[in-house]
């Protein structure tokens, strides 16, 4: 049987090499963007110099041959689920047994004046890295527009090399869309330490261009305009489902899976940020354009098409992230900015002295644990998950914090800070016990 | 794609004023005046002392505000070098304590002031910047080729050419003499002055400037300040202090913190008679060295893993956490590399044992003439000892990174290497499934563990090499490695999510 996989990355690699581990059938990996798998989420590094691109490839280039995983570079044109052909760039037809659709996200762009002049791109792919490369060359300042996880992620990129950075965020803090207004707030001070232009709720308007169609700088839309050689567009991502166009694969915004991550055409499945799931477990979104998901989705693909139909079950929510200096976690579920839901109530506790908190949010009457977040501190994920899990009373979290915290031997643990904020907030007298009591939760797990 | 990523011009042109422009031309003046003293027989001092005149002088106009102290360190740090350039080539040409103090104090200011301000300035956090772009730093870049082959040179002339360093030799002395009391020249063996409190002291130098680098750059990182707060004290006491003042009470040299395998010849039957037939407090050491070769690695490395010696108390590790940081990710993480290294790790293990043991019977049983047994220490001691440990160890920094020795090497690594995967409970915890195979951890390890590869199947990583520095976990965006000590129960599991929904990894595959 031959095995299709489109795209390489961290989902149709997964999928790929849980194939292999189970089978023996013939399995391509089909991508125009680079001949190896590397890691998107690194490409950041890249660019600041923390790292080669060949270190961002988290298998050596040995391993896809001899794990019998053929990699074809290109570009797939069209897929024929009659014939089970796809037409590649080359003008050759692939034909496949099962179809893998791995094509990950494609940078958002809204209709803005300007938007396809030189120096004003998202930043997702390899190329787009390259381009921004090419355009940093005697770059003095650059504007991003948007207040996500990736415009952050470039302005870090533009402040490792000197470059001014100015940051449009149409929220009134940053990304007060997910994170509650507290944190939100911390994150912007953050931005702000670092010398980062930050405007909060303005929009862009358009962006002027020069006569070599290069940017030469943007309008916002309180009417001013800022002078820039680079505009980085990074207002989200949606499914890049081009791929799928002319075909007979029901599309929303992502390709539509059922819970075996299938299309409605047997024997073509969709996997990562390119799917929508029909019918999304609890707590989880449709489309989640996550590491994690993705790889996940590769598993458990690559499960069902090794004759072990496996559905597709997340578990419980979380993710991560690092705004410049700040770690971010995040488990079960955090609402936004103003957007609590009636019965939710949270505990918030920040510390004086440096960036970092933590918020436990908890249903107001039963008390149960609904989920946490935390800036500026590790959290160890087994014991989060258990907790949310098995709903525990808050109290009963803060008294086992010490098996909950993940930060490096010898960090100043804050749970006694902590416990005087929560005990003199809820009239508790809550007392945390210390690791010896709670290892078990932490190493038998 | 490489291509590119290899011809980034880290800094953004800018063009150059008159004020600059002036600066630099002063400066190659100094040059000038400096080559000029480097070929004149007569009189050196006036076109050495012109060179640091038109030297300061170029640098203080080319410098612009806000970067006028790190020109100013820079400038320093380059009079320091050429000053020891020339205690090398002219060692008699100026008064030794005039030139110790251009050389050292110009080297040691210079150093101290860009560190200060290249590490305190900003936000405390992981600045990784440029280091894959500076020709100092980047893999095979020009000048790291040039800082290796000075090194290497070096170490070559401290071990075989000790004559072509006497300059240098001579310029420390006046700084022994005002530690201990007298001069260390008069020790001097075969007509030549002896090398080696120089050598310990730029050792220590290093370790106390770098290490202060190291704590700015960490200062975010308790575990990181507390290790290097250690390595600078164990090095300042254990390797420099100590056997300083024994020798300068005529004492055998003794270093209370290296021990059999690494302290190789502690237990050839030479080393045991002179200890023997000294006073008590050699008498002491030697069964120090025992009890922490035979009970203590065994006891603490259980508690706490190999760590609590090679990155807490080890004077190699200490050099190699201090000096050798900017050099950490040229290591190889290729799985070759690995199994090199695994052979040649026990291999050194096997000869130390080997050694010790035949020449410790020979003792008893008189098995070989003098001649052989010589023969096997000397042999030893040249290869592993000196060329090995020293030589490569240290000189290849900047090319192979900073644990060459450690990883490849070294018997007492290999010892606690061993017990460290089997018989302790130190570990490095991969936290569930937040990994996105970033590549930090790996890239920054400077023993070439590929910790990604553990971390990205939510598996712990226990290896036999790890040192524990703790780097992984400081480099990792996603707070996902955490170094801790637990039951060896199931210390090396792939994580059991109890989560029924999550589909547990298999064995590895390639």
């Amino acid at each position: 049987m031959h095995i299709l996989i489109i795209g390489n990355g961290v989902a149709g690699i997964t999928a790929a090499r849980y194939i292999r581990k189970r089978s023996s059938h013939a399995i391509t990996v089909v991508s125009a963007e680079s001949k190896h798998f590397f890691s998107r989420t690194a490409l950041m590094y890249v660019y600041m110099g923390h790292m080669r691109f060949e270190d961002i490839k988290p298998y050596e280039d040995w391993f896809w041959e001899k794990n019998r995983i053929d990699l074809l570079q290109a570009y797939v044109e069209k897929i024929n689920t009659d014939k089970k052909t796809v037409s590649l760039s080359t003008g050759n037809d692939l034909p496949y047994d099962r179809l893998i659709i791995a094509t990950g996200s494609a940078s958002n762009k809204f209709g803005w004046p300007g938007q396809d002049l030189r120096g004003v791109q998202g930043l997702y792919s390899l190329q787009d890295l390259e381009n921004m490369e090419t355009y940093s060359r005697d770059l003095k300042k650059a504007v991003i527009v948007g207040g996500g996880l990736i415009g952050i992620e470039m302005a870090e990129m533009f402040l490792s090399r000197g470059i001014e950075v100015c940051m449009l965020v149409r929220e009134k803090y940053y990304w007060d869309n997910v994170l509650p207004e507290e944190e939100a707030r911390m994150i912007t001070n953050h931005i702000r330490d670092h010398h980062i232009d930050l405007r909060l709720e303005t929009e862009l308007k358009q962006i002027l261009g020069n006569e070599e169609e290069r940017v030469v700088a943007v309008e916002t839309s309180k009417g001013e305009t800022i002078e820039c050689g680079f505009t980085g567009l990074t207002p989200g991502v949606h499914p890049n489902i081009k791929v799928v166009e002319g075909s007979p694969i029901e599309c929303r915004r992502g390709i539509l899976v059922n819970e075996y991550l299938e299309s409605n055409i047997p024997g073509v499945y969709a996997i990562g940020d390119c799917a929508e799931l029909r019918n999304p477990p609890p707590g989880r979104k449709a489309i989640e354009a996550v590491w994690y998901t993705g790889k996940l989705m590769g598993k458990t693909v690559a499960r069902s098409i090794c004759k072990e139909a496996t559905p597709y079950r997340p578990g419980i929510w979380y993710n991560s992230a690092k705004f410049l200096d700040i770690e971010y976690q995040v488990y079960g579920s955090v609402a936004a900015s103003g957007q609590s839901a009636e019965n939710e109530e949270s505990f918030y506790w920040e510390d004086a002295k440096k960036q970092r908190s933590m918020r436990l949010v908890f249903d107001r009457e039963s008390r149960k644990l609904l989920g946490i977040n935390v800036l500026g501190m590790r959290l160890r994920h087994n014991v989060a998950d258990q907790f949310l899990r098995e709903q525990w009373p808050v109290s009963k979290v803060l008294q086992h914090f010490n098996a909950l915290y993940f930060d490096p031997e010898f960090y100043r643990n804050p749970i006694r800070e902590m416990l005087k904020k929560f005990n003199a907030e809820c009239n508790e007298t809550v007392k945390a016990l210390d690791f010896k009591a709670v290892k078990h939760l932490v190493f038998e797990n | 794609m490489s291509s590119l990523y290899e011809n980034i011009s880290l800094t953004p042109h800018n063009s150059m004023g008159k004020k600059e422009r002036a600066g630099l031309t002063l400066m190659a003046l100094g040059l000038l005046a400096f080559l000029l003293s480097f070929i004149t027989f007569a009189g050196p001092a006036m076109p050495f002392l012109s060179g640091i005149f038109f030297t300061v002088a170029g640098g203080v106009v080319y410098s612009r505000k806000e970067s006028r102290w790190s020109t100013g360190s820079m400038l320093l740090i380059f009079l320091g070098l050429i000053s020891f350039l020339f205690l090398i080539f002219r060692p008699s040409a100026l008064s030794p304590l005039l030139i110790s103090l251009f050389s050292f104090a110009f080297f040691v200011l210079g150093a101290a002031i860009y560190i200060f301000f290249r590490f305190r300035k900003g936000e405390a956090g992981i600045r990784n910047n440029g280091i894959t772009f500076s020709p100092l730093t980047r893999k095979n870049g020009a000048l790291a080729w040039v800082l290796a082959v000075v090194i290497t040179g070096f170490y070559i002339m401290l071990y075989w050419f000790p004559e072509q360093i006497h300059g240098l030799i001579l310029a420390v002395d006046p700084i022994y003499g005002a530690l201990f009391g007298k001069s260390g020249l008069p020790e001097s063996n075969g007509g030549h002055y002896n090398p080696w409190f120089l050598y310990g002291f730029l050792y220590t130098v290093a370790v106390l400037l770098m290490g202060s680098r190291f704590m700015l750059k960490y200062r975010h990182n308790r575990y990181q300040l507390l290790r290097t707060a250690s390595v600078m004290f164990f090095q300042v006491v254990f390797a420099f202090f100590i056997p300083n003042v024994l020798a300068a009470l005529n004492h055998q040299e003794l270093y209370f913190h290296y021990f059999w395998p690494l302290d190789y010849d502690v237990l050839f039957p030479s080393s045991i008679d002179t200890l023997m037939s000294g006073d008590s407090l050699s008498h002491f050491f030697f069964w120090w060295t025992l009890a922490i070769s035979f009970l203590a690695v065994p006891v603490l490395t259980y508690y706490f893993g190999k760590r609590w010696y090679c990155s807490w108390v080890c004077g190699c590790g200490g050099l190699a956490e201090t000096a050798g940081d900017p050099f950490r990710h040229l290591s190889d993480k290729s799985l070759n590399a690995w199994q090199i290294e695994r052979k040649l790790i026990y291999l050194v293990l096997v000869l130390i044992t080997a050694i010790t043991a035949l020449l410790l019977l020979d003792r008893s049983f008189d098995l070989f003439n003098e001649s052989t047994s010589l023969a096997f220490r000397k042999g030893y001691g040249f290869v592993i000892g000196t060329v090995f440990s020293g030589v490569i160890g240290v000189g290849f920094y900047p090319i192979m990174g900073s644990r060459v020795w450690c990883r490849f090497g070294c018997p007492q690594a290999a010892i606690l290497g061993i017990l460290q995967k089997y018989f302790s409970r130190f570990r490095i915890s991969t936290n569930g499934g937040q990994c996105i195979s970033c590549g930090n951890c790996s890239t920054y390890c400077e023993m070439g563990i590929d910790v990604k590869w553990y971390a990205q199947r939510e598996q712990n990583i226990v290896r036999a090499s790890c040192v524990g520095c703790g780097i992984c976990s400081a480099v990792c965006p996603r707070g996902v490695l955490k170094l801790e000590n637990g039951p060896l129960k199931g210390k090396t599991a792939i994580q059991i999510n109890r989560n029924e929904v999550k589909i547990l990894d298999e064995e590895p595959i390639g």
